[in-house]
C-alpha cells in the first residue's frame, strides 16, 4: 500500500504542528489532535488532494495493553490521481467524546459516523444528521465497546412471544 | 414495538406547509424488489421521488463485535456470509489483510489460486447484480441466462472445496485445498462456454429499447460526487473514477497479467451494467492467463512460519509436525500477533473491501472493522433516486448491487 | 349395514380430504433475510423446481400464503415484523424454519441475533444446513405434507391442543450479569431473559 509522500507530511506539520508520525506495513499513520482535525481536513483535501474519504472507524482501546487512551477514531484518506494513503487517528477520553464532523469535507462520512455513533457513543459536532443507524432508536447501549458483552444484556430476547392460538 | 409503531421520520423529510399534498410509501424491510431486507420512506408527489430516507440495521447481527472472540482462522466462516453473493472474495480480503498484519509472504501458487478464484467471484458477483437488475426491470430471460452461469461457478467451487455456497476457503497462509486436474478442468470448460453466454446476454440488453429506456439517465452519479461520497469499485468507474487497486496497488499475482480496467463517464444505471459486463470480460481474460500458468509448490507457507496446519503426514511422522500442530490447535497457544494495527484492503466485486485491524498479541482480533462498499454505496441511493419515478427505485437499487449482509454485517 | 357404492366413489374422512387438498397446495411466503435466501431462490428456480410438490407459488403478500419460509437470520430489529406477518397470514398455516440461523441463531451468537425464531412464532418444521441445499428444504417440504396428512383436521383442532401452545427452546439461555451503566430505562434496556 503506498506510503504518503514527504511533501504531504510536510504540508500536514505545516497546518497542525507536531506529529505523532509512525508506520507499519506501508502504512503511514499521523497522531491528530482533536481540535486539530479541522485544520488537518483542509490541508489534505484542498491541499494535496486526497479526495477519497475511504473509512471512518473507532477502536475501543479499554483492555489493550499500553493503551493511554479510551478511543481512537480513524481516518482512512486516499488521494485518487497519486495513490497516496494517510491514516489519521484522534483519541479521545471519557467523559467528552465530541470531534468534529467530516463530512463538510467529505459527504461519504455521514453514514460511516453514524455507525461510530452507533456502535462506540462518539459526537461529531455538525452532523447532519446524527441519529443511530443500525441498532433500534429505542436501543441504549453502544455494543462494540468493550464492555458491552458479545451475547448483550438481554434485549435480543425481550420480546412478545405469539403462541399458535394468538395468531 | 410492532412497525406501525415505529414512527416513520417525517421529521426528517423537509416538512412545511406546502408540501403537504406530497405523500408518504412505506417500501420494505421484506418486499421482494429489495432482494434483501431494508427499508426506504419516500416521499412522492404523484409518481415523482421527492424524497428517500433509507433505514437500514434490519440484519445487523453483530460481525464486528463476534470478530473480536473468533481466531483469525475461524472468522473466515463469518466473513463467508457477508456478501455471500461473492463468499470467496471476502475470504481473501480477510485473509489478505491478516497476512498483512502477520506480515507473511504467501507462496506464489496461493498467490495464483486466489487471484483465480477471486476473479471467478467477480463474475459470479456481477451476473448476480446485472442478472437482477434485467429481472427488476422486466428482463427475465435475461437474469435466467445468468443465474445458469451462477450454477456451473457454484459447481466449480463444489468440486473445488466442498461447499456449494459458503466456502471458507482461505486459511492464514495458505488454502484449504489445492486444485485438482478436476477443478482446472472445469475452469478451462467454463472459459471456454462463458464468451458465448455473455455475448447472448449482451445481445439480448445492450440495445433492447425497454430496458436502456429503464436505465439510461437513470441515477446519475458524477464523478466529483463518487470521490465526495466514498464511491468505489464498478460504481465509481461508471462514473470516471479509473482506481481500481487490482492495477493502483497490485496484491496477490494481478501484477503478471495483462487486463483492462472498463471506465464510463455517464455514470448512470446503464453505464454501471456496461462496466459490469466488461469487467466480466476482463476477469475472463485474467482467468485464461493464469489457468495455465499456476506455479507448482506448495500453497501453504512453510512449516517455520507456524502458521498453518501441517498435513496428517507431517504430524505422524515428524517432531516439528507434532509440536506445530500442538501449538496451533491448543486454545491457549495459537499464533502470535503484533501488537500494531493495519489496513489492509482488496478489489472485491463491488468495491474496496478493506479490513481494519488490530492486533493485541493473541490470535483473536482486538478490532475487526469491515470497510463494507454495500454500506457506503447505499448511502448515496437518496441522492441518486431524488427526482425519478417511483418504477426507477428498483433500477437504482439493483445497480447499485446492495446486499444487506454486507449493508448491516 | 353394507352399502353398495357405484363406481368411481371413493369413502374417506372429512379430515383426511382437507389435509389431502392443503398439503398439495401449500403457498410459500418466502421471508428470505440472508443467504438462505439464494438458496430458496434457487429450489423456485429450473433445476430443483419445487412445482413438482405443488409449493410454487411464491407469494410476496402474507394474506395470500400459507406457509411462511424464515430464510436467514432475524435480528432483534426484523423480529417484530417476522410477527406482523405471521399474524397477517391467513389460517390454516405453517412454518419453516430454514437453516442454522433461523433455527437456533447459528453463528451468530451475538447481542442482536435472535436465537431461533421457535422462541417467538410457532415453528413447524427446521432444516439443518448453513445454507441447506436445495434438495434439503424440498424435503422438509415433503415432510410437511405428511404432517399434515398425518394430524390435519378440518377444523383445525390440531392447532388447539397444549403442546402447540408451548414456546420451544432450542437453546437455553444462560442468564447474563447485571447491567452495566450506560442508557435509561426504554423498551431495549437490559432485562434478564424470561425464564
Amino acid at each position: 500500500m503506498p506510503v504518503a509522500s514527504a511533501e504531504t507530511l510536510r504540508a500536514l506539520e505545516l497546518s497542525i504542528g507536531s506529529l505523532g508520525q509512525s508506520e507499519f506495513r506501508g502504512q503511514t499513520r499521523v497522531v491528530v489532535a482533536r481540535e486539530q482535525l479541522a485544520a488537518a481536513f483542509t490541508t489534505l483535501r484542498d491541499a494535496r488532494g486526497f479526495d477519497l474519504l475511504v473509512d471512518v472507524t473507532c477502536v475501543d482501546y479499554l483492555n489493550y495493553r499500553d493503551a493511554e487512551h479510551r478511543f481512537g477514531l480513524v481516518y482512512q484518506l486516499a488521494n485518487v490521481t497519486t495513490n497516496e494513503r494517510i491514516t489519521l487517528r484522534v483519541y479521545l477520553d471519557e467523559p467528552d467524546l465530541t470531534v468534529t464532523s467530516a463530512t463538510g469535507w467529505w459527504e461519504g462520512a455521514n453514514w460511516m459516523e453514524r455507525e461510530v455513533w452507533d456502535m462506540f457513543g462518539i459526537t461529531f459536532a455538525g452532523h447532519p444528521d446524527h441519529r443511530r443507524i443500525l441498532c433500534p432508536d429505542e436501543f441504549t447501549a453502544h455494543p462494540l465497546r468493550k464492555d458491552y458483552p458479545l451475547q448483550g444484556r438481554g434485549e435480543r430476547h425481550n420480546f412478545p412471544v405469539l403462541t399458535r392460538n394468538q395468531a | 414495538m410492532s412497525l406501525a409503531d415505529s414512527k416513520i421520520r417525517t421529521q426528517d423529510i423537509a416538512h412545511d406547509e406546502q408540501q403537504d399534498y406530497l405523500w408518504t410509501l412505506n417500501f420494505g424491510p421484506q418486499h421482494p424488489a429489495t432482494h434483501t431486507t431494508l427499508r426506504i420512506v419516500m416521499k412522492l408527489e404523484g409518481e415523482r421521488v421527492v424524497d428517500a430516507m433509507p433505514d437500514i440495521g434490519y440484519l445487523h447481527s453483530g460481525f464486528e463485535k463476534i470478530g473480536e472472540s473468533l481466531d483469525y482462522n475461524q472468522y473466515v466462516t463469518v466473513t463467508d456470509r457477508m456478501n455471500y453473493i461473492s463468499p470467496t472474495a471476502n475470504n481473501i480480503a480477510w485473509h489478505g489483510a491478516v497476512e498483512k498484519l502477520l506480515g507473511i509472504e504467501i507462496t506464489p501458487r496461493c498467490k495464483y489460486i486466489r487471484t483465480i478464484i477471486a476473479e471467478l467471484q467477480r463474475i459470479s458477483d456481477h451476473l448476480l447484480c446485472n442478472g437482477a437488475v434485467g429481472l427488476d426491470s422486466g428482463a427475465f430471460t435475461f437474469f435466467l441466462y445468468a443465474f445458469n452461469k451462477r450454477e456451473d461457478i457454484y459447481d466449480i467451487m463444489e468440486t473445488l472445496c466442498g461447499a456449494r455456497f459458503t466456502h471458507s476457503y482461505t486459511r492464514t497462509g495458505g488454502l484449504s485445498q489445492d486444485f485438482t486436474p478436476l477443478v482446472v478442468e472445469k475452469i478451462r470448460n467454463f472459459c471456454k462456454t462463458f464468451p458465448k453466454v455473455l455475448d447472448d446476454m449482451e445481445r439480448l440488453l445492450n440495445r433492447n429499447r425497454i430496458f436502456v429506456d429503464r436505465t439510461k439517465g437513470v441515477g446519475i452519479l458524477t464523478r466529483e460526487e463518487a470521490l465526495s461520497r466514498s464511491a468505489t469499485g464498478p460504481i465509481a468507474r461508471a462514473s470516471g473514477v479509473t482506481r481500481d487497486l487490482r492495477k493502483d496497488e497490485p496484491y496477490l499475482a494481478y501484477s503478471d497479467f495483462d487486463f483492462t480496467v472498463p471506465c464510463m463517464k455517464q455514470g448512470d444505471c446503464f453505464a454501471r451494467y456496461l462496466v459490469r459486463q466488461a469487467e466480466m470480460r476482463e476477469s475472463l481474460k485474467i482467468i485464461q492467463q493464469a489457468i495455465e500458468n499456476v506455479p507448482a509448490g506448495p500453497i501453504n507457507v512453510s512449516l517455520d512460519e507456524r502458521m498453518t496446519l501441517p498435513s496428517k503426514k507431517m504430524v505422524y511422522m515428524t517432531i516439528e509436525g507434532t509440536i506445530n500442530h500442538f501449538e496451533l490447535a491448543m486454545t491457549n497457544r495459537g499464533f502470535e500477533t503484533p501488537h500494531e494495527e493495519s489496513y489492509g484492503a482488496v478489489e472485491a466485486p463491488n468495491g474496496e473491501l478493506g479490513f481494519y485491524l488490530v492486533g493485541d498479541g493473541t490470535d483473536v482480533a482486538y478490532r475487526a472493522r469491515c470497510r463494507p462498499p454495500s454500506y457506503i454505496h447505499f448511502a448515496m441511493f437518496p441522492h441518486l433516486i431524488r427526482g425519478h419515478t417511483l418504477s426507477d427505485v428498483v433500477a437504482v437499487l439493483g445497480s447499485l448491487n446492495i446486499i444487506a449482509a454486507e449493508l448491516d454485517r | 349395514m353394507a352399502v353398495d357404492l357405484p363406481e368411481n366413489v371413493v369413502v374417506s374422512k372429512l379430515d383426511e380430504l382437507a389435509s389431502w387438498c392443503r398439503k398439495n397446495s401449500l403457498w410459500p411466503m418466502p421471508f428470505a433475510t440472508a443467504c438462505c435466501g439464494i438458496e430458496l431462490m434457487a429450489t423456485g428456480a429450473s433445476k430443483h423446481d419445487i412445482a413438482r410438490f405443488g409449493a410454487e407459488v411464491f407469494r410476496f403478500s402474507p394474506r395470500q400464503c400459507d406457509l411462511m419460509i424464515v430464510a436467514g437470520r432475524v435480528v432483534m430489529k426484523m423480529l417484530p415484523v417476522l410477527q406482523r406477518i405471521w399474524q397477517q397470514m391467513n389460517e390454516p398455516k405453517w412454518c419453516i424454519s430454514m437453516g442454522a440461523c433461523a433455527s437456533t441463531g447459528g453463528v451468530f451468537d451475538t447481542y442482536s441475533v435472535v436465537q431461533g425464531i421457535d422462541r417467538f412464532i410457532p415453528v413447524d418444521m427446521y432444516i439443518p444446513g448453513c445454507p441447506p441445499r436445495p434438495e434439503q428444504l424440498i424435503q422438509a417440504v415433503i415432510d410437511l405434507q405428511d404432517k399434515i396428512q398425518r394430524e390435519g383436521t378440518m377444523s383445525g383442532r390440531e392447532f388447539d391442543t397444549a403442546e402447540r401452545q408451548q414456546r420451544k427452546r432450542a437453546l437455553i439461555e444462560l442468564p447474563v450479569g447485571p447491567a452495566v451503566g450506560m442508557g435509561t430505562a426504554g423498551p431495549f434496556t437490559a432485562s434478564l431473559p424470561r425464564t
